[in-house]
């Protein structure tokens, strides 16, 4: 039996982690699947990837993915930070945040915020449930007006949606999809890691236990129903050419800053998804007919990341040594003088 | 010299109002002291304002060398119209006062010596420069005080041009605005002799600078190797931060690319902060933050993940009044009890006290070398008074040594040992694990780094018995570095039956009460404490002496507390407590005066 081997010649199982110990048939599996496939057909090297986490139940999965990377499950909420200053130690890690609806947008909103402001180089997965698993059930700051708990308590308070508010702070890269979406999600994962910058991706994954039930608007079915796709995406990375069929005129195509190509098919409309008020416009009209919008939702290559804009070399700055970072005797007794 | 004339020991204090540039004026004429040879050492007293406020600017100048507040006040220029009254009150009888001759002096006492100045009208009718009409008064007054305690005015000359020494254009018109007071001195009160006066010194100052502790400390940062630093603006902290990025803008940045080898990050908060510096320490950066008391509450839980977790990180206290908002602008030792024990569960930490500027310096690349080679947090615990005021010490050394990174596996380490090795695992005997760092390119060198339970391959786990091995190991770990940390200083000389102990900024006032209690036949032998957790060495000092004082600035008696806990039982009974808390910098008689009482007592 031959293995198929990526373009770093690793064979799939080498970005599987542990056995998962989330509930069967959690959405959040799914994910971890997805971004397994993304990881291997990426060929990302796994000791460059840092998988960072905050708590909850989305914020265990990285355990289930890549074994052989660094993952770091920090504090509730505080994962970006984190995540920041991994990110400036060593800019050539691969950043990927794993982030649950409490952990990004209650806890830790305002982490998140200022993780986009920045434009952190990281890829920023919301596994997004709308309630608390962990903790036995209790409504998320994602839950719908009119959201049904298991147990008949009724939400009555504005959902924060994580996409709009990425999108109003300017976040270089924002999309949505669904964990049983393998087709849309997969090449979403690889343009995000692909892209260089903040990419929030916000993917709606059913919490079997406490959340799939009728009077939940994330439950499976409800999501299957609502749905509502603003492309069918390729995602071709830049080791591969490009060879897509598709009628001119109706796609559209976005080059990421590593030379791989986002393709666009149009669904429903021509969303240009360099188009960020269009994107917060298709955002509220959807929620307003009680859709779901998923896709490709903005992306901006020509926004300057953290690292760059904040100048740092491209020796990692953990890898610098005494004779790059103490100046020298002159300079320093020069300095002394200047105190006497 | 006049007879009975006092030289070269007073306490000078400026009365003004804050935003009005009397910070310039005061160091003026600190430089011009402190450049005829003369010790000094300034104390702010400043409102948590940016306008309009009051504000006191201390000098004690004191042939001796010390650097202790002196309490009240001994020459008074009193510019606020709103602490007026109270302000005159403060001045020591015999003393002098130089204030704004349209100031009531109805009810005034009659100990003190009046010198009125129409500031206003001299600054109306003399200071031509319009825009700068407000700083410049405040140079009137220093050419008055010139006069009255005999600074050579060419030593004012000298103090304008040293603060203002990158503003050449600034030089002319502040040097006009002193001479106006100056003149007005010389014209209305050169012929009366006031109590105090000042004279050139030899040998007293010799090699000296003036620097405070968050410019001192944050250069000991750049020294220390420190490329990622994340800090939220907070009074008295704020300062370390912005000389960093001073000290990286002259020292981390290449002249021809305008690449920065250090990345200095202003958080959205104190929680993403410490966020930030432990991400960076966890991937192999020497890391900071730099906060004070709510800062440090918020960091809470941070700290105990990174001693859980153990990632190497800096954490810089300077301390301020609290609880809660306190007294933003007042100096404190209240954080030291909390800061040990920093997070919930069994947590405790490294704490650095430093005492000088030359410790902040010294201590503040010790904790980037501590955090590495124990891999756990490190407080720097410094204070408003040692932090923000200008000190005189001896210029810093240029270190010797390398840093020291600790146990860190490089992927040639792991293929030597055939990729087997955990995270968690005590190899050495010591307590310390090894650590591999992201991006480490060895099949073997990833590991999963959590704040929850977890083996020694950092897996997770809710055993008992590994958890409780776990534990055991760090406290085994941290009771390794006890002897690590910078021992305490001793001087028993006195071979007294009384010993004191002090820690942090409160050392200058003690030394100055050893001597003014040796003067009253009582010698006091001294240690003063270093760090935390206390060396063994404290409970020899302890078994040495019969009482033993602990003084320090807070309420409760913490660093009291933490000592009498760590002492074997026999000797607790030995220590007894000092305590000072009113949000100004101890003065030595807060120490000989309840000292003294206590001693009265029968044992």
């Amino acid at each position: 039996m031959s293995t198929v081997l990526n373009r770093i010649g690793l064979p799939r199982d080498a970005y599987k982690g542990a056995a998962t110990t989330l509930c069967a048939g959690c959405g959040h599996n799914s994910i971890t699947n997805h971004l397994i496939k993304a990881l291997f057909e990426l060929g990302v090297e796994p000791h460059r990837l840092a998988k960072m986490s905050g708590i909850g139940c989305s914020s265990k999965t990285p355990a289930y993915f890549v074994e052989r990377a660094h993952g770091f499950n920090g504090t509730h909420g505080r994962m970006p930070s984190l995540a920041t200053g991994a990110h400036l130690a060593n800019r050539h890690l691969v950043m990927l945040g794993v982030s649950g609806d409490g952990d990004t947008v209650a806890i830790g909103l305002g982490q998140f915020m200022h993780l986009v402001r920045r434009n952190v180089d990281c890829t920023y997965i919301i596994e997004d449930n709308g309630t608390y698993g962990l903790t036995k059930g209790q409504f998320s700051a994602t839950a719908d007006v009119g959201s049904v708990q298991k147990r008949g308590a009724v939400n009555t308070y504005q959902p924060i949606d994580p996409c709009a508010v990425a999108l109003t702070l300017g976040c270089s890269f924002v999309a949505r999809s669904f964990s049983g979406d393998g087709k849309q999600l997969v090449p979403l994962l690889k343009a995000a890691i692909a892209h260089r910058g903040t990419a929030v991706l916000d993917v709606i994954s059913p919490c079997v236990t406490f959340n799939d039930h009728d009077g939940s608007t994330k439950s499976y079915a409800y999501v299957k129903e609502h749905e509502e796709q603003l492309h069918d995406l390729s995602f071709i990375p830049f080791f591969e050419e490009i060879h897509v069929d598709y009628e001119p005129g109706t796609s559209t195509e976005v080059v990421l800053h590593d030379g791989s190509h986002l393709v666009l098919e149009k669904v429903r409309e021509d969303h240009d998804p360099t188009d960020r008020l269009a994107a917060l416009r298709l955002i509220e009209e959807s929620r307003s007919n009680g859709r779901l919008l998923t896709g490709l939702l903005y992306v901006d290559e020509r926004m300057e990341d953290f690292a760059t804009r904040e100048r740092l070399p491209e020796r990692p700055l953990f890898s610098l040594g005494e004779e790059d970072l103490r100046p020298g005797r002159e300079a320093f007794d020069r300095l002394m003088a200047e105190f006497a | 010299m006049t007879p009975g004339q006092i030289i070269n020991d007073l306490t000078f204090q400026a009365a003004t109002v804050n935003g009005s540039g009397s910070q310039s004026a005061n160091l003026v004429l600190t430089r011009a002291i402190f450049s005829m040879g003369i010790p000094v050492a300034p104390k702010n007293v400043f409102p948590s304002n940016i306008e309009g406020l009051p504000t006191w600017y201390q000098l004690r100048i004191s042939a001796r060398g010390y650097q202790a507040r002196k309490g009240d006040p001994d020459v008074l220029v009193a510019l606020n119209p709103a602490t007026w009254a109270s302000d005159l009150r403060s001045l020591r009888p015999g003393g002098a006062v130089v204030y704004e001759e349209s100031y009531s002096t109805a009810d005034a006492r009659d100990d003190v010596d009046y010198f009125p100045v129409p500031f206003a009208k001299l600054a109306r009718s003399e200071i031509r420069h319009e825009t700068l009409r407000k700083q410049l008064t405040n140079m009137i007054y220093v050419g008055v005080v010139a006069g009255l305690l005999q600074i050579p005015f060419d030593r004012i000359e000298y103090g304008i041009q040293r603060v203002f020494q990158t503003k050449p254009k600034a030089w002319q018109p502040n040097v006009d605005a002193a001479r106006v007071g100056y003149e007005y001195w010389r014209t209305h009160f050169a012929d009366r002799q006031i109590r105090y006066a000042l004279r050139p010194m030899q040998g007293a100052t010799d090699g000296l600078m003036l620097i405070e502790g968050n410019q001192a400390a944050a250069l000991g940062c750049i020294m220390g190797g420190c490329t990622v630093a994340a800090w939220y603006p907070i009074t008295p902290s704020s300062s370390l931060c912005e000389s960093l990025s001073a000290y990286a803008d002259r020292f981390r940045v290449d002249p021809v690319t305008g690449e920065r080898k250090m990345a200095i990050v202003q958080a959205e908060d104190e929680l993403a902060a410490v966020g930030i510096a432990i991400g960076a320490g966890w991937a192999g950066a020497r890391a900071m933050t730099s906060t004070s008391g709510p800062g440090i509450s918020l960091m809470a839980e941070s700290a105990g993940l990174a001693y859980y977790a153990e990632v190497p990180v800096v954490i810089f206290d300077i301390q301020r009044v609290g609880p809660s908002t306190g007294l933003p602008t007042r100096t404190s030792q209240g954080d030291v009890g909390f800061v040990s024990i920093l997070s919930h569960g069994d947590t405790r930490h490294l704490v650095l006290l430093p005492g000088t500027v030359e410790e902040c310096y010294e201590f503040a690349q010790a904790a980037f070398d501590l955090a590495d080679r124990f891999q756990t947090p490190v407080f720097v615990l410094s204070d408003l008074d040692l932090g923000m005021n200008l000190w005189m010490t001896r210029p810093f050394s240029y270190p010797e040594r390398p840093f020291d990174r600790g146990k860190v596996l490089t992927a040639d380490d792991l293929a030597r040992l055939e990729g087997r090795w955990g995270r968690y695992r005590d190899v050495d005997g010591d307590g310390i694990p090894y650590r591999t760092l992201p991006g480490t390119e060895h099949p073997a060198a990833g590991y999963f780094t959590r704040g929850s339970g977890h083996d020694e391959n950092a897996r997770y786990t809710e055993d008992a018995e590994v958890y409780a091995r776990n534990m055991d190991r760090l406290a085994r770990k941290l009771e390794n570095a006890r002897e690590a940390l910078p021992e305490p200083l001793v001087d028993s000389s006195a071979a007294s039956p009384v010993g004191l102990i002090a820690y942090g900024s409160t050392h200058h006032a003690v030394v100055e009460a050893r001597d003014l209690l040796a003067e009253q036949g009582l010698k006091v032998d001294y240690l003063r404490l270093r760090a935390l957790p206390m060396a063994r060495s404290v409970a020899d000092f302890v078994a040495a002496h019969e009482r033993v004082y602990v003084v320090e600035q807070n309420r409760d008696g913490q660093g009291y507390d933490i000592l009498r806990l760590g002492l074997p039982a026999e000797l607790a009974g030995r220590m007894r407590s000092i305590r000072h808390y009113d949000g100004r910098p101890i003065p030595a008689e807060a120490i000989t005066r309840p000292l003294l009482e206590l001693e009265a007592v029968p044992v």
